[in-house]
């Protein structure tokens, strides 16, 4: 063991200090009920801290328990963080503080704020297992632990919609846990061992085997699903506008990166290693997702759902960065990834904010909000133009990267695709704009307000990101949140050496 | 064999999943479904002529069975149990609002 370093020793924090906040937060509801605002939105802050204390560091490696390897094989559990899993936990834990701080005042018109907490806490703490697990089965607990949180959250409002859309993420969240059961228990019974990195040495060179190109299409299955990759999208646009705003933000805006492409791309990259075929599989998957997910957004008027197919387009377009699987790409891919938290999440919030004055998310409904509402209406602009890719605003720069990508990699059909696809969105979201916050102010909405100082600082923190984060792609800033992320998915199977020599 | 049959078993609540129209079968199929994979995680640590995994002197080498699959299906065994409580509480409180556990009846989000 390396007893020079001890930063190893805050990784576990990441995922205890929320699991006993949630323990907290019950054993205190009765007491005052504010204390539960005040708990959950400390420890979240405390994950931040840690998290961007923990930037920078080399590659962490925390074994559950203290078993250590025997003749080099690892025995125990081991929590991992390279340069991936720290661009996830920058994105979870700050999408949730943000969305955490809106909460404060968004939650008040629901009963049981502290079950809220409870519930939220335990998705984060579900989401921190996922993306530093280095153990297949580790990773399998902790997904379930973030999916059966947020399928309650869904149905959180409890109304026939809510239950409706609930019920049906979670028949569908359950068949692909299934899957990804069955694919973690060929590749137990190939290699003996759960380990990922452990797993990746004995898989060495035979990627091609029948066994594990079928855990291959398992797991593209299953993470497909909790994903929401196109074929199998069909829960999220009923899923995600059901729930209330600030988890509509999390699960757009988190969730289905951390347990769906992250947890597919970090098996496939790292661990099993991909095949022409699979990699070609993908960005067909992700082109399909690109363009059907702008085409049926087109149709919505309803805000929160129209939002949740611009996710699924959105999502299109990380995965085709990534699976180019060229530098330039993964670079593109995972830059989105980060943009696409920020922005998505701000038009959740400014969703949120529009229902909560409004009382209505129908875009017929609504107009000229932003005679009352000017800061929901400002951000949620911002929020627009970003992710319709309009320059200088931060989608603008990963959508130019991703289009760069494909053109240098010779893909000229998937270039077009996606600068096709950038314009549709821009079309979808001024029809947003025009319907709700320009025009005529509309007789019914004559006596609406702007939202609470809490609400309003989380949606103008967000679009200050939106306009700012363009500069991550200067050099310094570069080196610290992209690179190393970019250089993880990039040197592939060198994860394996880095994990078992620690 | 009885491989043979985990993977009919897993077929069965994988259409029972796709066919079902009543919410509380639809339920079932999914944990047959479930079971059929705890099955298959037993199997797979099964060795014939096997001791039970509890080692009493480190020299003498015995042929044990894999314990770490018996750990995994316990747990596994836990997380279904989690997922089938919360999708009944689910269907009842959808019963009381549809009246109905007919999914053809339960359509109120669509396009």
């Amino acid at each position: 063991m390396n007893s020079s370093s001890v930063t190893q020793y805050l990784l576990p924090l990441l995922v205890v200090l929320p699991l006993g906040g949630a323990f907290l937060i019950q054993l205190s509801k009765k007491i005052s009920g504010l204390i539960s605002d005040i708990i959950a939105n400390f420890i979240v802050v405390v994950l931040v801290v840690l998290v961007f204390s923990l930037l920078n560091s080399p590659v962490l490696v925390y074994k559950v328990g203290g078993w250590m390897p025997v003749k080099g094989i690892p025995i125990g559990i081991y929590l991992v963080s390279d340069g991936l899993s720290m661009l996830l936990l920058i994105i979870i834990n700050t999408i949730a503080l943000v969305s955490l701080f809106f909460s404060i005042s968004y939650m008040k018109r629901f009963t049981n704020k502290p079950l809220y907490y409870t519930l939220f806490l335990l998705m984060i703490a579900g989401m921190n297992g996922v993306v530093m697990s280095g153990d297949l089965f580790n990773m399998y607990v902790f997904l379930e632990v973030a999916a059966i949180a947020s399928y309650s959250l869904v149905a959180f409002g409890t109304e026939a919609d809510e239950l409706e859309a609930s019920f049906k993420y979670q028949v569908m969240g359950t068949a692909a846990s299934a899957f990804i059961l069955l694919g973690i228990i060929i590749i137990y019974s190939v290699t003996g061992t759960l380990n990922l990195a452990d797993i990746g040495r004995v898989l060495k060179d035979k990627v091609t085997e029948a066994p594990i190109i079928l855990t291959g299409i398992l797991f593209l299955v299953g993470f497909g699903l909790k994903g929401a990759m196109m074929p199998f999208h069909a829960w999220l646009p009923d899923a995600h506008p059901s729930a209330p705003a600030p988890i509509s933000a999390m699960l757009s805006g988190v969730l289905i990166k951390a347990i769906g492409i992250y947890a597919l791309v970090r098996i496939m990259f790292n661990v099993i290693g991909v095949t022409p075929i699979f990699s070609n599989m993908m960005l067909c998957i992700s082109a399909i997702s690109m363009i059907a997910g702008v085409f049926l957004a087109f149709a919505q008027w309803d805000f929160k759902r129209l939002l949740a197919y611009h996710s699924i387009s959105q999502m299109g377009y990380v995965m085709l960065g990534i699976w180019l699987m060229t530098p330039l790409g993964i670079l593109g891919g995972l830059f989105h990834m980060l943009n696409h938290s920020v922005f998505k999440s701000l038009l959740f919030l400014n969703s949120g904010a529009v229902v909560y004055g409004t009382g209505s998310r129908q875009l017929k409904r609504l107009g000229g909000l932003n005679q009352k509402m000017p800061v929901t209406g400002c951000t949620s602009f911002v929020a627009s133009m970003s992710i319709a890719g309009v320059p200088p605003f931060n989608g603008f720069w990963s959508k130019l990267i991703i289009i760069m990508a494909c053109i240098q990699s010779h893909h000229f059909f998937l270039a077009g695709l996606a600068v096709l696809v950038s314009i549709m969105t821009l079309v979808s979201f001024l029809k947003v704009q025009r319907y709700v916050f320009f025009g005529g102010l509309k007789q019914a909405l004559k006596d609406v307000k702007e939202v609470p100082f809490t609400m309003c600082f989380s949606m103008i923190l967000l679009a200050f990101l939106c306009t700012t984060m363009g500069a991550l792609l200067l050099p310094g800033a570069k080196e610290l949140f992209i690179d190393p992320a970019v250089n993880a998915l990039l040197n592939g199977k060198e994860y394996i050496s880095l994990v078992l020599n620690k | 064999m009885i491989y043979f049959l985990c993977s009919l078993l897993f077929l069965v609540g994988l259409s029972g999943i796709l066919l079902k129209r009543n919410l509380i079968k639809i339920v079932i199929s999914l944990t047959i479904m479930e079971y059929s994979l705890f099955m298959f995680l037993a199997l797979v640590g099964y060795k014939q002529n096997a001791l039970a995994p509890i080692v009493k002197s480190v020299t003498e080498e015995v042929n044990y069975v894999d314990p770490l699959p018996q750990a995994l299906v316990l747990t596994a065994i836990v997380i279904g149990l989690a997922t089938t409580a919360l999708l009944v509480a689910l269907a009842v409180r959808i019963y009381e609002k549809y009246g109905t556990f007919d999914i053809r009846k339960i359509r109120r989000l669509k396009g």
